[in-house]
């Protein structure tokens, strides 16, 4: 079980509390990570990456365990807690303003 | 006649305003979609309980919102609240804030480039929905403007669009350029004569038609003067702010353009200047009195630098001539120390037997008249930065 954390906005976009848990088949990587959630959560789609070219959107950021990973390769394996669900992948909005 | 709604988009959330046919007290909704900027929204003529909202951030991009009673309760268009997300072979439903360029062989046109603001090309690349032009027919039906500049269309209620690419496959996509806002299609007028016309503006290509449901396009821009393009007179790369039509008369079309208000007597084939007497002819926001075909209103700005009324006095200018004679507007008005602007998309007219007009400011003023503009009064003075401003006249 793979745990997400998202910024407020979206948990409203996607009626959801807290924490989303994820079944995630395969490697767990980002990719593989926002698949299973924009599956589970269609509304969710264009926010967190384009749509067609699935980039990240630029004023989004993904940490995990301590560490910024929004600039690792989308198919690179997130660390053991990640996929172990003892931590949670965290997608959270840049800070853009004072 | 039951009633008016105004549908306000701000730079953080929208806000739905109530009144009965006086127009003299008015419910304020909380807002909604908080946080976010909505760019416009706007009401089906042939269901006025189903609106549409444009959401969009920096952060998450472009979401589009849909009430099917009215503005209570929204949901986007394919993931009802409550409903499953997915339909029952797992294929996910929601893609009601996909907007892809038609780029397919069969049906689309190829991406260009669009001058930067150095004329330098610079691809093709959606950023956010400006305008929502429900279908005067079908609930089903809404039009999309979008930044960078194109025409979609969704004929299932906001869940699925489809770009119609003749317009920006015209051929002179590679000269348009942005305004200082983008480069943006803002004004969608569906003509109610005639179901296979539609006038559309750019900042900064200008203004075009289709006469065969949006196959292809013509510019209509003769006519149109621009000192701040190389060619003046050029086919395209006028900054146009906004186009109105009253529904009586669909051929005779009123335009606030970067500086000079214009008139077209003829679907936009040709164009000529009504400025007259105002004070600025810069500005942003146009409209047409419902019942009086040839009485226009525009609030001068003082110039494409000062976003802000000339000597602090927020003026609407009211021509009962159709252009030429304008009179100054004040009663209710601040007139000194003024200083906000007044957005293309922000003002409007309901269809009361004596017609309201309506606008917002960024400073979060939402002024009504309604008189036809002879007296105004703030119906809600403290909003966000104000974006759009509809009205529905409710039956």
């Amino acid at each position: 079980m793979i745990r997400v954390t998202l910024p407020a906005h979206l948990r409203k976009l996607a009626h959801v509390d807290g924490e989303v848990k994820l079944d995630v088949e395969g490697q767990v990587t980002q990719r593989s990570v926002l698949d299973a959630l924009e599956a589970r959560y269609p509304m969710l789609q264009g926010t967190i990456r384009d749509h067609v070219t699935q980039r990240r959107r630029a004023f989004v950021r993904f940490f995990a365990c301590g560490e910024d990973l929004s600039h690792e390769p989308p198919d690179a394996p997130l660390p053991d807690a990640v996929a172990k669900g003892a931590q949670p992948f965290m997608i959270v909005g840049a800070i853009a303003g004072g | 006649m039951s009633g008016v709604r105004v549908l306000v988009g701000t730079r953080k959330g929208a806000f739905i305003l109530t009144s009965d046919a006086k127009r003299e007290r008015w419910d304020i909704s909380s807002p909604h979609f908080a946080g976010w900027e909505i760019y416009h929204l706007k009401g089906s003529p042939a269901d006025p309980n189903r609106l549409y909202a444009s959401q969009s951030s920096s952060w998450f991009g472009q979401i589009i919102q849909r009430s099917d009673d009215g503005g209570k309760t929204w949901h986007q268009p394919g993931t009802p609240p409550g409903e499953p997300t997915t339909t029952p072979d797992g294929t996910p439903k929601g893609e009601s804030n996909k907007f892809v360029y038609d780029t397919s062989p069969e049906t689309g046109k190829p991406l260009t480039t669009h001058q930067w603001y150095d004329g330098t090309p610079h691809p093709w690349e959606f950023k956010r929905v400006w305008h929502l032009e429900p279908s005067l027919t079908d609930p089903d039906t809404v039009y999309a403007g979008v930044e960078d500049a194109a025409l979609f269309r969704s004929r299932d209620g906001g869940q699925t669009w489809q770009e119609l690419a003749g317009l920006r496959g015209h051929g002179s996509g590679p000269f348009w350029q942005p305004g200082a806002g983008g480069m943006c299609l803002h004004t969608i007028i569906l003509d109610p004569s005639n179901r296979d016309r539609i006038f559309i503006a750019i900042s900064s290509a200008g203004a075009f038609r289709t006469d065969d449901a949006g196959k292809t396009w013509q510019p209509i821009n003769r006519g149109l003067h621009s000192l701040y393009i190389p060619n003046p007179t050029a086919e395209v790369g006028h900054c146009v702010h906004r186009i109105a039509m009253n529904r009586s008369r669909p051929d005779v079309l009123f335009m606030q353009k970067h500086w000079d208000v214009m008139r077209s007597d003829d679907a936009g084939e040709s164009w000529h200047e009504i400025s007259g007497n105002l004070p600025t002819d810069f500005g942003f926001a146009i409209d047409v009195h419902a019942h009086e075909p040839n009485t226009i209103y525009v609030v001068p700005i003082k110039s494409d630098s000062e976003h802000f009324p000339p000597d602090g006095k927020l003026r609407v200018y009211r021509s009962r001539t159709g252009g030429n004679e304008w009179e100054a507007l004040t009663k209710g008005l601040p007139q000194n120390d003024c200083y906000v602007n007044v957005l293309r998309d922000a003002m409007a007219v309901d269809s009361v037997d004596k017609c309201g007009v309506y606008f917002g400011t960024t400073g979060g003023q939402v002024y009504a008249s309604a008189d036809g503009g002879d007296s105004w009064a703030p119906i809600v003075r403290d909003l966000p930065a104000v974006v759009s401003v509809e009205v529905q006249t409710l039956p």
